[in-house]
């Protein structure tokens, strides 16, 4: 069935008219032509589907619209303010903190939500925190790093 | 040419001869492109021995006698055209590097445009690390050449002799009057510029370098953490529509019948019959996904009886005759007089590829011409199939390869491009197709299970006296000992590309194939041999050891991690392997400790010494270093396709387990310098030593032997069962021929 499915977009707030039980992740790729979460294995295992709701880093293929009816959706298209990279756009530069790039986006997200519930982090809470999430070409130790360097660059207040 | 390791680099004839390209149409297509220098250097006139044959590598698209590698245009923009792709191994960076050095113009001035086959000379494929070593050759004299025409029409310009004029920072000027400049977009002021070269001119000494050699960061990290980069999943094209296929539920099975009733009452559904494809297509993934779910098809299923537990006595029962890697003496002669003699059969599992981004591809027909857009690691091979199946001719198969989401050798064969092709062709409409993960699994073409058989003898000195060395189905890559010992024989039985009827389903190239078994089986195997003689496992492979390069691996490896004396089991839980891969020395060393109980492997930490040549990017060459590593304790300790009657078990990464940032050790790395040598491969050999490392680490902290990978919970508790219950029945056991008993 056809409804008008309301939420918020990357700050902005839209409406879909699509079934409620389509999931999040093609709806973004499809229908708004956000292409930057990616499909990985479809049934949460990976993380590169990752986007933020509510805050929160969830994978967007388990999602469907009617879960998220209402909430505030972040993908990686809507974490850049201004034209001005967040600092975890600028630390995953800075360390070289990929390879092919097919995690990256859901990589930067499961961290944003990370220091968004943790502001300092440990090494073990970054692991911990981003176990879930998986990268085959073997970035993890610079992602790491990455991670480290922009929870310092957000000490002073919320990015 | 084929090189040593088994991968084609010339074109077959097919590739270079289809629809060859007049000169005037490729001079008129580069105008429509914006013009810019073209060079016509007559390469075939040139009798410079030094300079790479370049022939096989400029495609039916490009008249021969060009220099299609570079662009100049007007802006001052250096356009480097090359037929690799980048998949995460950091070419679009090192490509740009030695294009900036050798012409003389700023890093930032070079865009990379790679693997379409419209645009760019041809290429096999991008695999075996050979983009820098072999293709980076191209990159470098044809920018030598673009630079040595500039040069001469810079002497036009100025009125002065060729040998006044010097370049540099993308300008050219006459030497004794600095004030007659120009740009290099000033020189060639967009036009198209036909000039034949009478010598090639002498390339730039390495010495003299300012950009290869530099660490240099990704140049596409910008798009990719912004999420702008594309890969092939991410191109739009107006009406559209995603292709979900029906697949059979195992290797071998057929189809017996297919009720799309269910599935066409999905709004918005067209089902497509070509050939043996049955697809469903709708306009949203998650809609053909559901439709393609509600088939009722039915499949006979096949018994083979193989599966993975049993695999390895029928690859044994598969072996082909075998041919010599290497030999030195004889090993019967060798086996006279020897004090003890080691005899052991190591086993490895199939492994899967598993990129992040499953196989991808958009295509497109327009009239008798058909463009894709596909996730692939050899776009020329995806246009000649394609043309093939469709009976197109090559020339009007055009393939982008956009950003590729890891390949690892499993984007070497591309069969979904061809899927997509085959379904735009039949409805006319732009196709994607995107397999899932199940798919990715079921269709992967898996690293080869494989046996390798090695028995051996010391003297009464613990002096390796022969080595006699099989293996089965990994492939010879590697496998040719490096040590001194008088009598060796390396026997290499069935390769790691296998066509049907060895393997359940498909094998191909993982990450330095065969490689990895190979060096996992010696380096474990020396360990045992080390143990025998109550010697240090680095002394004993030093001590008969003259190659000067591992030599110097080995020891800088030692060096940083700390490396001291002592006879192995030391219970330290110290591993060593090393080994030569794409031409490039490593050797690598690890700590682990092993918890009895559970039988889980911690890697503390991983230090790993590679000389690979003279190195254009040294931050790439440790991020590779650093991924291979990482990727590589996947296949030591947990990754393994389970199998049953071509059936799969794994197709996920719930069971299917790949290294995640829990498994992570401190990773140390080091560039053993040597500049003296052309650049060596650089994505592949680091992963060669993880296997050796990991098994002999595990050996030196326990005494366990680890005769099969994965070293999986399991294997290591059953290992140091057998070892401590009864080490002599163990050691029986493992003599045996019978793999049954012990393959698990």
């Amino acid at each position: 069935m056809i409804e008008t499915i309301r939420f918020t977009l990357n700050h902005r707030p839209v409406s879909v008219a699509t079934g409620r039980e389509r999931p999040l992740l093609w709806v973004l790729r499809t229908d708004m032509e956000l292409t930057g979460a990616k499909f990985g294995c479809g049934e949460g295992l990976c993380g590169a589907c990752t986007v933020l709701v509510d805050g929160e880093a969830q994978p967007s293929c388990q999602l469907t619209l009617g879960d998220i009816t209402g909430s505030e959706i972040l993908t990686i298209e809507g974490l850049t303010k201004n034209g001005d990279l967040h600092p975890l756009q600028q630390a995953f530069i800075r360390h070289d903190a990929m390879q092919c790039g097919f995690c990256t986006p859901g990589m930067i997200l499961k961290a944003y939500g990370l220091l968004l519930a943790t502001r300092e982090p440990t090494y073990e809470q970054i692991i911990d925190g981003m176990d879930d999430n998986l990268c085959r070409c073997g970035a993890h130790v610079r992602i790491v790093k990455a991670i480290q360097t922009a929870a310092e660059a957000m000490k002073g207040g919320p990015s | 040419m084929r090189f040593k390791d088994g991968y084609l680099q010339t074109a077959p004839t097919a590739d270079v001869d289809a629809g060859t390209m007049s000169r005037r149409e490729f001079l008129k297509r580069l105008g429509l492109l914006g013009g810019g220098l073209i060079i016509y250097c007559a390469i075939g006139d040139v009798t410079v021995s030094a300079r790479t044959p370049r022939q096989g590598f400029l495609s039916g698209n490009v008249p021969t006698d060009f220099n299609a590698f570079i662009r100049i245009t007007a802006d001052n923009r250096i356009t480097c055209f090359v037929g690799k792709i980048e998949m995460g191994q950091g070419p679009i960076t090192s490509f740009a590097q030695m294009a900036a050095e050798e012409l003389d113009v700023a890093y930032e001035a070079v865009d990379m445009v790679m693997g379409d086959t419209e645009l760019c000379p041809w290429d096999a494929g991008t695999w075996g690390s050979l983009s820098t070593r072999l293709y980076g050759n191209f990159v470098t004299e044809a920018a030598c050449e673009a630079k040595g025409v500039l040069k001469e029409l810079a002497a036009e310009r100025f009125n002065c002799p060729v040998a006044r004029i010097i370049t540099g920072n993308g300008k050219a000027h006459d030497s004794e009057q600095p004030a007659q400049t120009a740009t290099y977009g000033e020189l060639t002021a967009g036009k198209v510029i036909e000039k034949h070269l009478k010598d090639l001119p002498p390339l730039k000494s390495p010495a003299d370098y300012t950009i290869s050699g530099k660490p240099y960061l990704r140049r596409d990290a910008l798009e990719k953490v912004t999420g702008n980069a594309q890969y092939a999943g991410d191109i739009r094209l107006p009406g559209m529509v995603y292709a979900k296929i029906l697949r059979p539920p195992a290797h071998g099975a057929r189809q017996l019948s297919a009720d799309t009733s269910a599935a066409e009452r999905i709004e918005g559904v067209e089902i497509v019959r070509d050939g043996d494809l049955l697809a469903v297509l709708h306009p949203y993934p998650d809609a053909a996904q559901r439709a393609v779910e509600r088939i009722n098809a039915q499949f006979t299923l096949p018994e083979t009886g193989i599966n993975d537990k049993n695999i390895f006595d029928h690859l044994l029962k598969m072996a082909p005759e075998p041919s010599i890697a290497s030999q030195a003496g004889d090993v019967k002669t060798g086996e006279k007089g020897t004090a003890a003699i080691i005899e052991e059969t190591y086993l490895n599992n199939y492994v899967s590829h598993a990129p992040m981004e499953t196989h991808t591809a958009l295509a497109h027909l327009e009239g008798q011409k058909i463009t894709i857009w596909a996730s692939t690691q050899a776009p020329f091979a995806v246009q000649r199939e394609v043309a093939q199946t469709l009976g197109f001719q090559q020339k009007n198969v055009r393939v982008i390869t956009p950003f590729v989401g890891g390949g690892f050798g499993g984007k070497g064969s591309s069969g979904q491009a061809v899927e997509a092709a085959r379904l735009a062709r039949k409805t006319g409409k732009p196709v994607m197709v995107m397999w899932s993960r199940a798919e990715e699994f079921f269709y992967d073409t898996f690293r080869p299970a494989a046996v390798v058989k090695i028995r051996s003898g010391l003297d009464n000195a613990g002096h390796m006296q022969f080595w006699d060395y099989h293996v089965y189905f990994a492939g010879r890559r590697a496998c040719e000992i490096f040590y001194d010992i008088p009598h060796h024989r390396e026997s290499v039985y069935g390769e790691w590309n296998m066509g049907p009827g060895i393997h359940p389903f498909a094998v191909g190239p993982w990450r330095a194939p065969a490689a990895n078994t190979n060096v996992y089986a010696r380096d474990l195997h020396l360990n045992l041999m080390a143990a025998k003689a109550g010697k240090d496992p680095l002394e004993f492979r030093l001590g008969q050891l003259k190659d000067r390069r591992m030599r110097s691996v080995l020891e800088a490896a030692a060096k940083k991690f700390g490396w001291t004396s002592a006879k192995t089991p030391s219970g330290r839980g110290f591993g060593i392997s090393c080994g030569i891969d794409a031409e490039t020395y490593v050797a690598t060393m690890a700590e682990v400790a092993v918890d009895e109980k559970t039988g889980m492997i911690d890697v503390k930490r991983v230090v790993c010494a590679q000389d690979m040549g003279r190195i254009i990017n040294p931050q790439g060459a440790t991020i590779q270093m650093e991924g291979c590593i990482t990727m590589g304790l996947g296949y030591a300790l947990r990754e393994e396709i389970r199998f049953d009657n071509g059936r799969l078990m794994d197709t996920n990464f719930d069971t299917y387990t790949i290294p995640s940032f829990s498994w992570l050790p401190k990773i140390e790395t080091v560039l053993v310098p040597n500049p003296s040598l052309p650049p060596k491969g650089g994505g592949e050999p680091a992963i060669i030593c993880m296997g050796g490392v990991l098994a002999t680490a595990v050996h030196d902290a326990t005494g366990a032997t680890l005769r099969q990978l994965p070293m999986t919970p399991e294997r290591v508790k059953k290992a140091l069962a057998v070892k401590k219950n009864n080490p002599a029945r163990g050691e029986m056991l493992f003599r045996s021929n019978k793999l049954r008993a012990y393959a698990q």
